[in-house]
């Protein structure tokens, strides 16, 4: 093996470690977030035992978790059954290796680490890194219908069925919210998406697609809110009905790796939409030497994106939770339609050269 | 023709949204309800039979078990019903702290109500303020009778005890706060468009149909039939306070909780009276002794308006100090029975939503 080969290789590992390190403790943070933060808006403490603050919770959590018991319920397609929470954990944590966290790539020696490796700011660079995204996420549909039918009992069947149609349905909306973007941009690639919102109008308006593209975002929240089963969307595991939908029956850490889905395909589809619509990693205005502005930008935006997992919690624990038929009425004839139009007439106005 | 294969689905006992022990057969067609059958019994404990071998004054703690939610309504219809039929006189002052612990217990029960009504809904947040106000109503009972959900805390001819020193200000305190807090809950619930989608034409049922099936409380009032036991037949003081009925004629879910929700105002209207009217001196108990001597074969029957509607207690005497038949007309139980016309052809989100807004308790309808 040769040094250019070993530098490579090196290269790699360090970007996956430093974007899936950084998911897994998101993941694991975002359910004390939540726990906090919904605590706080009701006027309770939350878990505050475990560590300062309660910061120690989430590895608490994940040691009960390893230690429980797993239990495959006698119904159940046992083979199915073990795979279907690999298959909706592997999409939600894969479409992270697209999604570009800063802008330029940053040298190991800059940072006073003895090794000459470039880290780029993604792990993998794709052309069609939006397509390969939205791939992703139909792709976990298999695994939450897979789990409930696996199952073999009734409630995780019907929420099997509910979360598939909803999410099939809202991926429609989801796709069609973002096109705009992509006609605009002219690219399919993140890092040249999130390239494109450099610079300001009048010196303090940020170029963020946001401001170009309003309806267009607003969909897209929409819609990421029911791809995610958030609430007011989260029929599939709407607990006073279904008890826990599609994961009721599954127990220690299959139950854990459901709960990782939901917090990292959340955290994902944040970051999409800081991508798309909020200039991505962009601080405007900002120019700073090479270290200190791939730390700055790394840190905008986990910043961004955590204002929109903030708004997750915020949301999920203010609204009640609509109606099954009330959903897909929403994303079928109203969400589709107006999705459909606004990208006519992003079309429109491309084609006719304004935009 | 398509057909799909209609399911059977077991909702309950064990279910996080059935109140208790209900449990509900359901046949499915999708997600749309065909048939439903309510299974009632998980709670049943002989209370009726249990009170013929008991004296009258020791069938009283059975009554807080019964609708455990509101217990002090439960102790007030069956001392009612014993005082009744044994024709003694509660003294005034009595009769005032017991309206204004009923009245209060009114407001904790329609706040439980309305927590777990808006959970099943999915609105969390708003289970938690309720507890919150709970909370307090708790501690004041507290205060007054040492107890937290089963009161027991009248006697048969008044009350055991005065309002603890500084009950007042502390109560008249609570209701302000009330007030203020009852204005947040509105913010949150009553112009939601979520809310009013999820219960607006949900759980439809007019007039005519809840008094087929007996219906009573709140359900009734929001068909628009202005029925209030409080009005119609007054009881302990109310004839001396001044208060509406709300009434709604929506027939729906949402016209139900417009109901309740002014309910709540009109109690704290009428804790505030009282605490001004009662007189500050006189007896709490009517009677000395503790011998019943009731007439022989003496059939009464005595009800009040409950949280949940008409909590009547009817009682047979033999002449002893215990009754001949003691049986609970309680409004859970009548309630219950709009339950499967309700649901009928609903969507199973609009089951829970239909159970929630019956506001059943399980161990006022098994008994």
């Amino acid at each position: 093996m040769d040094a250019a080969m070993l530098k490579e290789i090196g290269e790699i590992v360090v970007r996956m470690l430093i974007i899936f390190t950084a998911v897994f403790t998101g993941v694991g943070y975002m359910t004390l977030v939540e726990r906090r933060v919904s605590a706080w808006m009701q006027d309770r403490l939350g878990p505050n035992r475990v560590g300062p603050q309660g910061l120690l919770q989430p590895l608490a959590d994940g040691l009960k978790h390893l230690m429980k018991e797993d239990v495959t319920p006698p119904g159940a397609h046992r083979m199915v059954f073990i795979l279907a929470p690999i298959m909706v954990l592997i999409p939600a944590v894969l479409s992270f290796a697209v999604i570009p966290i800063a802008g330029d790539a940053i040298n190991l020696q800059d940072l006073g680490l003895p090794w000459d490796w470039q880290i780029k700011p993604f792990i993998a660079d794709v052309s069609v890194g939006l397509l390969i995204l939205l791939g992703l996420a139909s792709l976990e549909v298999y695994g939450v219908v897979l789990a409930g039918w696996s199952s073999g009992s009734k409630y995780p069947a019907m929420g099997a069925l509910r979360s598939t149609a909803q999410m099939i349905s809202y991926e429609l909306a989801l796709g069609l919210a973002i096109l705009p973007v992509v006609l605009t941009t002219g690219s399919l690639r993140l890092q040249t998406i999130a390239e494109a919102q450099a610079g300001t109008w009048f010196g303090f308006v940020p170029h963020w697609n946001v401001f170009i593209h309003p309806f267009g975002f607003l969909f897209l929240l929409i819609s990421i809110f029911a791809e995610n089963k958030r609430l007011p969307f989260d029929l599939p595991e709407a607990e006073p009905e279904l008890v826990a939908g599609y994961h009721t029956e599954y127990s220690a850490m299959k139950f854990v790796m459901f709960y990782m889905t939901e917090y990292s395909a959340m955290i994902a589809n944040a970051a999409l939409m800081v991508t798309l619509f909020f200039g991505g990693w962009q601080v405007p205005g900002l120019v700073l030497p090479q270290p200190w502005m791939f730390l700055v930008q790394a840190g905008a935006f986990a910043a961004k994106t955590f204002f929109f997992l903030f708004l997750f919690v915020w949301v999920r624990w203010t609204l009640p939770r609509f109606r099954y038929d009330q959903l897909m009425n929403l994303g079928w004839k109203v969400l589709l339609e107006l999705a459909f139009i606004n990208l006519l007439v992003v079309a429109m106005l491309v084609a006719a050269g304004v935009m | 023709m398509f057909r799909t294969q209609e399911m059977e689905i077991n909702m309950g006992p064990q279910h996080p949204s059935t109140h208790g022990v209900l449990r509900l057969k359901l046949r499915l067609d999708g997600e749309r309800v065909v048939d439903s059958w309510p299974v009632i019994g998980y709670l049943h404990r002989g209370i009726e039979k249990l009170s013929e071998s008991k004296e009258f004054i020791k069938i009283t703690p059975f009554t807080d078990r019964m609708d455990y939610v509101c217990a002090m309504s439960g102790n007030l219809a069956y001392l009612g019903a014993v005082e009744k039929l044994c024709g003694i006189k509660v003294p005034e002052k009595a009769a005032y702290i017991r309206v204004i612990m009923v009245e209060l217990n009114r407001i904790a029960s329609h706040l439980l109500w309305l927590g777990t009504h808006a959970l099943d809904i999915g609105a969390m947040s708003i289970f938690l303020y309720g507890f919150r106000e709970r909370e307090m109503i708790l501690d004041l009972f507290e205060a007054y009778c040492g107890a937290r959900l089963t009161y027991n805390a009248f006697r048969i001819s008044g009350v055991p005890a005065d309002l603890p020193p500084g009950w007042k200000e502390e109560c008249t305190g609570f209701l302000k706060l009330f007030r203020q807090r009852h204005r947040e809950y509105e913010q949150i619930l009553t112009a939601n468009r979520i809310w009013l989608k999820r219960t607006k034409d949900v759980g439809y049922m007019d007039a005519e149909h809840c008094l087929a099936l007996s219906v009573t409380g709140p359900v009734l009032r929001a068909a628009g039939v202005a029925r209030d036991l409080r009005k119609d037949e007054p009881y302990a003081i109310y004839d001396q306070l001044d208060f509406d009925i709300p009434v709604d004629d929506g027939c729906d879910t949402y016209a139900r909780y417009i109901v309740r929700m002014a309910e709540m105002l009109q109690s704290v209207h009428m804790v505030e009276q009282c605490l001004e009217k009662m007189p500050s001196e006189g007896p709490l108990m009517g009677m000395k002794g503790r011998r019943m001597k009731p007439r022989k074969d003496e059939e009464i029957y005595f009800a009040i308006e409950g949280p949940r509607g008409e909590q009547g207690v009817y009682l047979i005497s033999d002449g002893t100090d215990r009754p001949y038949r003691c049986k609970f007309r309680n409004s859970s139980f009548a309630n219950l029975q709009a339950l499967a016309p309700m649901v009928q052809g609903g969507l199973v989100a609009d089951v829970v939503a239909i159970i929630g807004t019956l506001d059943i308790v399980l161990g006022d309808s098994d008994r």
